[in-house]
């Protein structure tokens, strides 16, 4: 394990059943670092970053996050997750719930805030997602790129060391992907540690300090995007790029 | 020419709506004429009243179960009626407590991710669902029947003697300290809700939270039984104590109404389960991820993220449950249950040959009651539905 | 950095998969959970032996256990050595007949065979979309009840059986059957009167659903038998089972209705107007577009609601027809087989779970075939 190595996942594998879903994969992630992840469906990589906040469990190997191994011990569990913020697919507000309520929650809950603290800070990360005017609507009055600004607004407000995205901006409309990007651009400039799973590769041209591409549970190659995308070595990553950037 | 215009005078759109209406109501009011004639005439050569009268006339028959009223046999049938509403109705409140506790424990089980248990549950389930109600009923009453005389009813626990006549236990006898322990017992109910007020103020506030259920327990339960004792105790029981064919003191839980309240319970327990089962399974796994990856604990995840939802969805056909076993209650008059039918609808209407007074004020009650669930049904879920654009 | 050389998919740990795998997975993923297998398999260990034993080991079927022909009650094993017997299953076979036919004149039971082949005819071309020949068959369900009628009753020379001494099976199936078969169109028309555009059918079709669902069966089933004979002019008599009959398929018809009132909401508007813009007139669009889509959608709701009818026929012992259950009470009266309730009722039981339960596997085989879920139930 390298030294300054926010997150490092060695020798991982999964299987789901028997498809071995991770095959022996290394990772390590630096502090401040902006990685993307991309690959085919099925390549396992929503898997593998689900793997660092334990919603799915490897079976084999070693996943250290900020220090704390995950294993089955809940208490390292809870404390990885709550250094570790996520952004869904789908979003996943709850429904029933005010925007502020959704963002309120786990600062009251986890973190203890009284309620008027907690709603300041919920303001104030409406306001770095640039819509705090939506604060008393509900998720289902949101369009979709309002609602996944909520959920980035939501996670951030327990002010995480990490976050991961797993396809951000995948399920939304297109005139409102660049809402969602931008948010994210803003972040990755602030300084925040991100692994991006997407097929966004404009957003991962100027963002990403490291490209991951993975297949079939590998990962095949890892490069900077200048050399991911001028001049990459596998055969497959030409492969996957001459699909991806071609329509 | 004239038949192209009767076409067209025929195709209008108004016109045919205002005919086909008018046919209706037209053949309804024809039906409904002779229908009242040839009724009139029919119970006329039969020598059957008509009239409310019936209604204070001696009813001339005894109810076997009546715990609510005092009924002998020169009450009016009006009297019937109310001990039948009430036989009701007491039968329908305790079945619906029991079916929603147990619907909602064997729908959680139904949930859990041991294969044993939640396939044994399923087996449980799926028999209940799939003998019809009747059955259950009369087997129930059939078991219950099947109990040793009362001269070798077995002692269940101290005082409790099953029978084939019942289930007798001890009477409690209320002395005067009582009164003083069930004052503190309200005083610990309202206690647990104002403390639940200012706990949940005091987390807005400071973040901080407390413990409300533990309390709440001391103050409802531990706290009265405190002063039980401290009062000295002042119940005693009157046990039931066998004197020749029967027992004496105690109070006795007669086996219709066990076997109503069991069969009732558990049939419509195992469609709540399903109901439940299908309510928590609706809320997506999207929520569960997001919730455990802000790093909510399970039971606060349960408590504020799924209950919630799932709750939703689980009220409406809830409610039509609580509608079916109240109706349901009237197959009491198969084990011979006093209730509304049984009672006013069946003998009384026998007694009376009154059959259309005793059936339109039957169904009428049932009606109401039907009606006045579902309209707070209505507007419970008007109002927690989610807003959306 | 790439990685080029790819070994082959590695099987998963030992302990992960498999049946070892599947026992740590599903009952002793932790202590909590071994710990309530333990109990389960406790708890299922003192019931369901004992059962077994009662039911089939220690149980008499027609002889006892000195060997003799069990013909009452005084010769079952339970009653004679109360330690040695378990279930005295005599009594349904000595019944057997009542249980199957009722009261059925023995040399006319030959028809009630019949009835019970054609039905198995009649009805297997509508469930199974695969039957060879399936629209000719088709045409035999269509006049199938007339036939049955006529079979069961008498007429065209065949001697007249008198409804009330049908019983047992024939009872409930007829029942069952017709009632299915009736409240099904029924509750098409009431679901769209209910939602027609015209409000004096639209209120009449709503009062008449809300009437229904608000009472209990039993007091239709009064009404049918109590009211409706001072209803009909003199000299004119229904049927007592056709009494019930039209209590409980009006019953039936009431709920079946509601559950395709569910379904013709979740048509989209947009089918409507396509159709209308067409040219179809009302009853053409709800009969070739409207109505196949809505029913589809709530096909699950639809069976679920049969089965509830199903059972539902057996209320009609309380107003003295002879259903199966019916039977069994009947049959328990009688003094040569008092206190063999037990039997009866688990025998009962068994039949009906035998309907409903592939009644409710027909409903999920139709639900993956059409990939629906929607439940729209009025359970």
């Amino acid at each position: 394990m390298s030294e300054n190595s926010i997150i490092s996942l060695q020798k991982v594998n999964k299987w789901f059943g028997d498809f071995h879903v991770l095959q022996d994969v290394n990772l390590e992630v630096k502090k401040k670092e902006r990685i993307v992840v991309c690959g085919p469906s099925g390549s396992g990589k929503s898997t593998m970053i689900r793997c660092i906040n334990r919603l799915e469990e490897h079976q084999e190997g070693t996943i250290i996050v900020d220090g704390i191994e995950l294993t089955g011990n809940l208490k390292n569990i809870d404390s990885v997750r709550r250094e570790v913020g996520m952004v869904f697919q789908q979003f996943n507000l709850f429904p029933h719930l005010s925007v502020k309520e959704n963002i309120t929650l786990a600062p009251i809950w986890v973190k203890k805030l009284p309620k008027a603290e907690a709603e300041e800070l919920a303001m104030k990360q409406l306001e770095i997602v640039k819509i705090p005017e939506q604060a008393n609507k509900f998720p289902g009055q949101l369009s979709g790129g309002q609602q996944q600004r909520v959920a980035i607004a939501r996670s951030l407000a327990m002010n995480p060391n990490i976050m991961l995205f797993d396809e951000p901006t995948s399920a939304l409309d297109p005139e409102m992907i660049k809402e969602v990007l931008d948010v994210m651009i803003d972040l990755a400039e602030g300084g925040m540690t991100m692994i991006v799973v997407t097929h966004e590769m404009g957003f991962a041209k100027t963002v990403a300090d490291r490209m991951v591409f993975m297949d079939e549970g590998r990962i095949v190659e890892e490069a900077t995007p200048d050399k991911f995308f001028n001049n990459p070595e596998s055969d497959r990553t030409k492969l996957f790029l001459s699909q991806i950037l071609n329509h | 020419m004239n038949k192209k215009f009767n076409l067209n005078f025929f195709s209008d759109q108004k016109f045919r709506s205002l005919f086909y209406q008018t046919l209706v109501v037209g053949l309804f009011a024809l039906g409904i004429y002779y229908l009242t004639m040839t009724t009139a005439h029919n119970l006329e050569k039969r020598n059957i009243a008509t009239g409310w009268n019936f209604l204070n006339n001696p009813a001339g028959f005894d109810i076997s179960f009546s715990p609510f009223l005092d009924f002998k046999s020169t009450d009016t049938h009006l009297k019937v009626y109310y001990v039948g509403v009430l036989n009701t109705l007491l039968v329908s409140f305790t079945g619906c407590i029991a079916a929603t506790i147990l619907g909602f424990v064997i729908g959680i089980i139904r949930l859990s991710n041991n294969w044993l248990l939640s396939r044994t549950a399923y087996v449980y389930v799926e028999f209940c669902r799939n003998i019809p109600l009747i059955l259950q009923i009369i087997l129930w009453y059939s078991i219950l029947l099947l109990m040793p005389r009362i001269k070798q009813a077995i002692e269940v626990v101290n005082g409790f003697f099953i029978s084939n006549r019942g289930l007798y236990s001890p009477r409690p006898v209320y002395e005067s300290g009582f009164s003083i322990v069930f004052f503190v017992f309200i005083v610990g109910i309202v206690a647990s809700v104002w403390i639940a007020k200012w706990s949940k103020k005091r987390q807005e506030k400071t973040g901080e939270r407390f413990p409300v259920l533990w309390t709440s327990l001391a103050l409802i339960v531990l706290l009265p039984i405190v002063f039980f004792f401290i009062l000295g105790s002042p119940i005693t029981f009157e046990y039931p104590v066998l004197k020749g064919f029967n027992f004496k003191g105690g109070m006795v839980i007669r086996p219709e109404f066990i076997a109503m309240f069991l069969a009732l319970s558990i049939y419509t327990g195992a469609f709540i389960s399903e109901t439940v089962r299908s309510g928590i399974l609706s809320v997506t796994k999207g929520q569960r991820e997001a919730s455990a990856a802000l790093g909510l604990k399970a039971t606060w995840i349960m408590r504020l993220i799924i209950i919630p939802q799932a709750l939703r969805v689980i009220i409406p056909p809830l409610t039509s449950q609580y509608l079916n076993l109240t109706k349901n209650s009237s197959l009491g008059i198969a084990v011979g249950y006093a209730d509304l039918v049984h009672g006013f609808g069946g003998i009384s209407l026998n007694q009376t040959g009154q059959a259309i007074e005793c059936m339109v004020i039957t169904m009428a009650t049932y009606l109401v009651i039907s009606l006045t669930i579902s309209f707070f049904m209505n507007i419970y879920n008007r109002s927690i539905q989610f807003k959306e654009k | 950095m790439t990685s080029e050389n790819f070994s082959e998919f590695r099987k998963p740990p030992i302990a992960t998969t498999g049946l070892l795998g599947w026992l740590r997975m599903n009952l002793f993923s932790n202590w909590f959970n071994a710990i309530l297998t333990f109990l389960v398999i406790y708890f299922l260990y003192q019931i369901v032996p004992s059962f077994f034993n009662w039911a089939v080991f220690s149980a008499d079927f027609t002889h006892n256990y000195l060997g003799e022909r069990i013909i009452d009650r005084t010769f079952c094993t339970r009653v004679m050595e109360p330690e040695l017997g378990g279930a005295c299953w005599a009594i349904i076979f000595v019944r057997f007949y009542q249980f199957i036919y009722g009261f059925y004149p023995v040399e006319e039971v030959w028809r009630v065979n019949v009835v019970y082949l054609l039905l198995v005819v009649a009805v297997a071309p509508l469930l199974i979309e695969k039957f060879p020949k399936r629209k000719h068959f088709l045409y035999f369900t269509f006049i199938f009840p007339i036939i049955a009628y006529f079979l069961l009753a008498g007429g065209f020379g065949l001697a007249h059986v008198s409804t009330k001494d049908w019983g047992g099976l024939l009872v409930t199936l007829v029942l069952g059957c017709t009632g299915i078969a009736v409240a099904f169109p029924l509750g098409i028309v009431l679901a769209l009167g209910r939602r027609s555009n015209l409000p004096v059918i639209s209120m009449v079709c709503t009062l008449f659903i809300e009437f229904i669902r608000g009472v209990p069966l039993i007091t239709l089933l009064f009404f049918g038998m109590v009211m409706l004979p001072l209803f009909l002019p003199e000299g004119i008599t229904l049927d007592g089972l056709v009494r019930c009959l039209i209590a409980v398929t009006l019953f039936q018809g009431a709920y079946m209705a509601e559950v395709i009132r569910g379904g013709l909401q979740a048509i989209p508007q947009g089918q409507y107007e396509a159709a209308q813009s067409v040219g179809l007139s009302y009853w053409q669009l709800n009969r070739k577009i409207i109505l196949p889509q809505a029913i589809r959608i709530t096909i699950p709701s639809i069976v679920n609601t049969s089965i509830g009818l199903f059972k539902d026929t057996t209320l009609v012992l309380i107003v003295g027809q002879l259903d199966l259950l019916g039977i069994g009470r009947a049959v328990l009266a009688a003094q040569t087989w008092m206190g063999l309730s037990i039997e009866v009722y688990v025998f009962v039981a068994i039949v009906f779970i035998i309907f409903t339960f592939s009644m409710s596997r027909y409903s999920l085989y139709l639900e993956k075939k059409l990939k629906t879920g929607i439940n729209m139930g009025a359970d």
